[in-house]
């Protein structure tokens, strides 16, 4: 407001025209409500009152308790009026100001006898009032004429009630469930919105009673639902006792299946999306089930309402998730929706087509997303990067043409979201891409050349650090990184010194030329990148001085920093400057529980590239970094896979518990992941007690228990088996947690010292031969296989007998065998006889397994499969063999 | 709002001038639980919309996990929010009544001021279409009867009664700039 004080006033002027509420005042306002007191009632004048009332309430003013009383009363004062549009607005402002409980009572019988008026709006409105500010007491009183009003023949107040009802559900369910017969009634109405309203209370009275609503949904389906909204309402309710009942397998036959695809063939389309959008969402549907929906579908693709258009597509986005090719049949519709007006449609047009695509037609999709991606906006282009990342590992042989596209865009102007988005991509594909490493460091060298964003520029180049040196020419990379000790900014610059310093350590042949930059970083202006060039020029040597181990070097600069920061702080700040210099191992490594407060705050820290080492890659490195922390484990070589958490518990059961198998060559750790979830209790001495009579071949080496477990702050505790080496041995171990519980006052977090013994019963584990294959992807799975050759092929097949669907099958098989599949073999055309699926792994001991699965359909149902194993080790092809023959 | 199972639930209604300041809201839903929450979430609303070309056929969009349907006519901004596993058609129903039965009880002329000078009738309207989150009434026509209903009865007739409303509203304004 810099403008001068004349000029506001004239602006005021102008505007006066457009609000007829300009300068109205909350005080004046109150004032003006006193006409609602006068004898002689003037009804608009009061309506105009109540108008600029709510107006202020609307624009977010709030009255205080006092003015809300003083406004209510004189409100009440209005039902003396007899004027319909005043007491309309009387209701209105009523339900806004939601008196209390006590206040409630003189309104009662005025609303209760316009409950019982001649006029029906009277009597629709007076309920829907009465029942929004109602306490359950007066409900019994009222519940007659409620009952009545359900069955009225006035489609508005069936409705009101009806509605009233669904409300009350919440606060008085017996009262309501009473009405039943009424509502059932009110189902058969005529009047569309009356027979949505009666069929969502219905159903929510029933909701806790499956056969109850299995039963109305059969009655209803047959059809005596008129209205669109009921319509779409009970399709809802079918879906769910689809779901709620399983597949009927003996006939193969899904239940209500017909009426979902009647549905299809609605008027409304409202009711035909419902359909479709059910269908779309059935539990493992089949191709031939999918193909009616995904027809109508497409239809709504070419509609002129952009609203038909976007729910389409968004549907038919998310099917590409899970059956990529029942969409494929849409791709021409799909494709000329890229250049849509309305960008939220392009951008799940572009994100499908990127899910659908095959890999000859990549690079005209990818010439149409260049024109694309300049007019839309930053959170857009995010969800297309996320798809070309998909798509890249997908297809690795394009990784040239998508490489290429990332790159284009990273030069381009973009939020830091976005470029870190792109970023993030690069690098896994850089990870999981062998072929990709090099065109890609080189792109990520471009981009920190001219990088506005420090974060990023930092993160790249620790990246740089531990992938560079690995590289056929390491030197190339130097230039960039020391060209960022010249321009950036300190943050950047110490960053820089600490890749220089890898290169050094890893590559001999650099090492003199490193010692050169970094000595120029001596005379750096900020302390911190000189102290990292001194430390650096130390460690790794320079002048002769004494070089401490290779291995202690690399520990030194590549080692995870496996010290939780808080205990090194803590243990810093009670250092006491003296003789003895500060030792880093005299830190505890294990983690304290934190405050939960605190918890809450550190929360929402971001994920992905905020994780210290650069990419997603630090699962893995977290667990070992952790079991390398249990002395006991020390001597169990390296870690060759650690399954996903297995969960041992259901959801919201009082403890969560659930596994990790960490598999060595001689050893499996199980690393039990719990969590406590009562505010009252404290546990400490938590172990599991296992009973492996069923898992003969493994012995017990170790456990080790954890000290205390408080509410909801997870700790592990492990357990270590040793295994014959080097073979897939498989057994089931059942669990149980023991502890002993202490009691925990919530409100000051006293803990009573005497602790009660106890157990709580785990579900049974397993250990199967898929956790000793690690799943790693090949790029051309062609020249892999060419190269293994022949010499430990082993070929066999197998009937799998009657299978519900080739994808079943396929699927099946590769979750038994827990190999990787490649160039995206893993779905099944819709409604092929046969099918070749490529997979590839690592077994244990380091063994590279390639496998070819050809499946075939045999008849009608039964699926016959051929099985090609290919590895370094005949033994391990025959492993592979033994896998599927036992599976 | 607590949970209504299944059935399709409208999270907010706004109706917003062309600058995005609002004209009538009305929220259902306990997600922007703050009256600065609600315009912060307008705002935004209204500044990824604005761009748009909504004025034949509804637009749609999907903004923080909220699906929102908005339509504009002159200087106003129509918009409807629902969750995003709501059906899109469904919440463009709603829009659909919403804007019918404005633009029947402003007489075809919907703009922001003839909006304000009626606000009564826009606040019962809203009343109309959306009880708690539940869907009343999605037909634009018969929102609008219901919303006139009493002037319909009485005896002016619609268009007199707005013309006497829009003349005493005149009338009070004047003498409050003379008075001022």
């Amino acid at each position: 407001m810099a403008q001068p004080l004349v000029k506001k006033d004239d602006d005021r002027d102008d505007e006066a025209e457009y609000s007829p509420f300009l300068g109205i005042e909350k005080g004046s306002v109150l004032q003006e409500a006193r006409v609602f007191n006068d004898p002689q009632l003037d009804a608009r004048k009061c309506s105009q009152v109540i108008t600029k009332l709510l107006y202020l309430l609307n624009q977010g003013e709030t009255f205080t308790k006092v003015e809300a009383t003083e406004v209510f009363f004189a409100v009440t004062k209005l039902f003396q009026s007899k004027d319909m549009g005043l007491r309309r607005m009387v209701y209105l402002i009523i339900k806004e100001i939601s008196p209390s409980a006590d206040e409630v009572i003189i309104v009662t019988s005025s609303l209760m006898k316009d409950m019982n008026s001649k006029i029906d709006m009277y009597r629709a409105n007076a309920i829907r009032v009465l029942c929004r500010i109602t306490d359950g007491t007066l409900l019994a009183q009222i519940e007659r004429y409620l009952k009545q009003a359900i069955v009225d023949k006035n489609p508005v107040v069936a409705s009101a009630a009806l509605i009233s009802g669904i409300h009350l559900l919440q606060t008085n369910p017996e009262i309501v469930k009473r009405w039943s017969n009424e509502v059932q009634e009110a189902v058969q109405s005529r009047a569309a919105l009356v027979q949505f309203h009666a069929l969502a209370l219905l159903h929510q009275i029933r909701q806790n009673d499956r056969l109850a609503v299995s039963k109305l949904v059969t009655s209803l389906t047959r059809g005596s639902i008129r209205s669109p909204l009921a319509q779409c309402l009970l399709i809802r309710y079918t879906s769910q006792v689809i779901r709620e009942s399983g597949n009927n397998t003996q006939s193969g036959e899904r239940p209500f299946y017909d009426y979902l695809e009647s549905c299809l063939r609605h008027k409304s389309e409202m009711v035909i999306f419902e359909a479709a959008r059910a269908i779309t969402e059935l539990n493992s549907v089949t191709s031939r089930e999918l193909t009616p929906a995904i027809t109508v579908l497409q239809l709504f693709l070419s509609s002129s309402k952009p609203v038909l258009r976007f729910a389409a597509v968004r549907t038919l986005n998310k099917v590409a998730m899970t059956h990529p090719m029942a969409v494929t049949n849409c791709n021409i519709d799909m494709e000329s929706l890229i250049s849509d007006q309305n960008r939220s449609i392009a951008t799940l047009a572009i994100t499908t087509l990127l899910k659908t695509g095959n890999e000859s037609s990549v690079d005209r999709l990818m010439k149409q997303i260049t024109n694309f991606m300049s007019d839309i906006a930053d959170e857009f282009k995010i969800v297309v990067v996320e798809a070309i990342r998909s798509l890249c590992l997908k297809f690795p042989l394009k990784y040239r043409s998508l490489m290429n596209f990332l790159s284009n865009i990273l030069r381009e102007e973009g939020g830091f979201d976005y470029k870190k988005a792109i970023v993030d991509s690069i690098v896994i594909l850089i990870r999981d891409i062998p072929d990709a490493k090099e065109a890609g460091l080189l792109h990520l060298c471009e981009f920190i050349e001219d990088c506005e964003f420090t974060y990023l520029s930092t993160q790249i180049l620790h990246f740089l650090g531990i992938e560079g040196p690995k590289t056929s020419d390491p030197s190339k990379y130097i230039r960039y990184v020391y060209n960022r000790v010249h321009l950036e900014n300190a943050v950047v610059r110490a960053s820089a010194v600490s890749t220089l310093a890898k290169f050094g350590a890893v590559v001999d042949a650099l090492k003199p030329r490193i010692f050169v930059l970094l000595r120029r970083c001596l005379f750096d202006s900020d302390d911190e990148v000189r102290d990292r060039a001194t430390l650096y020029l130390n460690t790794l040597g320079d002048d002769g001085s004494v070089v401490e181990t290779d291995k202690d070097v690399k520990d030194f600069l590549f080692g995870p920093f496996d010290i939780p920061l808080v205990n090194l702080e803590t243990s810093l700040k009670n250092y006491d400057p003296s003789e003895e210099a500060f030792d880093i191992k005299s830190v505890p490594k294990e983690v304290k529980s934190q405050p939960l407060a605190e918890k809450k705050a550190t929360g929402k820290k971001p994920t992905g590239l905020g994780a210290p080492p650069i990419g997603p890659a630090s699962t893995a490195d977290a667990y070992e970094r952790m079991l390398s922390a249990i002395p006991e484990c020390a001597n169990f070589g390296k870690l060759f896979k650690s399954s996903a958490p297995v969960e041992l518990t259901e959801a919201e059961t009082e403890y969560a518990v659930n596994v990790v198998k960490h598999i060595f060559d001689r050893h499996v750790v199980f690393q039990y992941n719990c969590t406590n979830t009562i505010p009252e209790q404290l546990l400490e001495d938590v172990i599991v007690i296992v009973d492996a009579s069923e898992a003969d071949e493994f012995s017990e080496v170790f456990s080790k228990p954890l000290r205390s477990l408080p509410y909801d702050s997870p700790g592990q505790t492990f357990l270590a088996f040793e295994k014959p080496e080097g073979v897939p041995t498989v057994g089931k171990f059942s669990n149980v947690l023991k502890f002993i519980v202490k009691v925990v006052d919530p409100t000051n977090g006293e803990i009573e010292d005497d602790g009660v013994e106890d157990e709580y019963q785990l579900e049974d584990l397993e250990v199967v031969a898929a956790d000793y294959v690690l799943k790693v992807g090949v790029s051309n799975f062609r020249n892999a296989w060419e190269s293994l050759g022949p010499d430990c092929e082993r070929v066999d097949e197998y009937g799998l007998g009657p299978r519900e669907s080739l994808s079943e099958a396929v699927y099946t098989v590769i979750n038994l065998l827990g190999l990787q599949p490649c160039e995206g073999t893993e779905e099944v055309p819709p409604n092929s006889r046969s099918h070749t699926c490529l997979l590839s792994g690592v077994f244990i001991g380091n063994v590279k397994v390639l496998v070819r699965l050809s499946f075939g359909l045999d008849g009608s149902k039964d699926v016959a499969m051929k099985l090609a194993v290919r590895s370094e080790d005949e033994t391990v092809s025959d492993a592979i063999h033994e896998i599927v023959a036992s599976g | 709002m607590a949970s209504q199972g299944l059935c399709p639930s409208i999270k907010n209604i706004l109706l917003l001038d062309s600058e995005g300041k609002r004209v009538a809201v009305k929220y259902y839903s306990d997600d922007w639980p703050t009256n600065n929450a609600k315009l912060a979430f307008e705002k935004f609303v209204f500044s990824k919309t604005m761009k748009s070309n909504a004025r034949t056929e509804a637009e749609v969009t999907l903004l923080e996990n909220n699906i929102i349907i908005y339509k504009f006519v002159q200087d106003l901004h129509f918009f409807v929010t629902g969750s995003d596993d709501e059906n899109e058609l469904i919440l463009a129903s709603v829009l659909q009544g919403f804007f019918d039965a404005v633009t029947l009880l402003l007489r075809s002329n919907v703009d922001k001021r003839e909006a304000l000078e009626n606000l009564d009738l826009i606040l019962l309207c809203l009343d109309e279409i959306v009880d708690g989150g539940m869907i009343l009434e999605t037909n634009g026509p018969l929102i609008a009867e219901k919303v006139t209903s009493h002037s319909l009865d009485a005896d002016a007739p619609l268009s007199e009664q707005t013309l006497t409303q829009a003349w005493a509203t005149a009338r009070e304004h004047l003498t409050r700039t003379l008075l001022k």
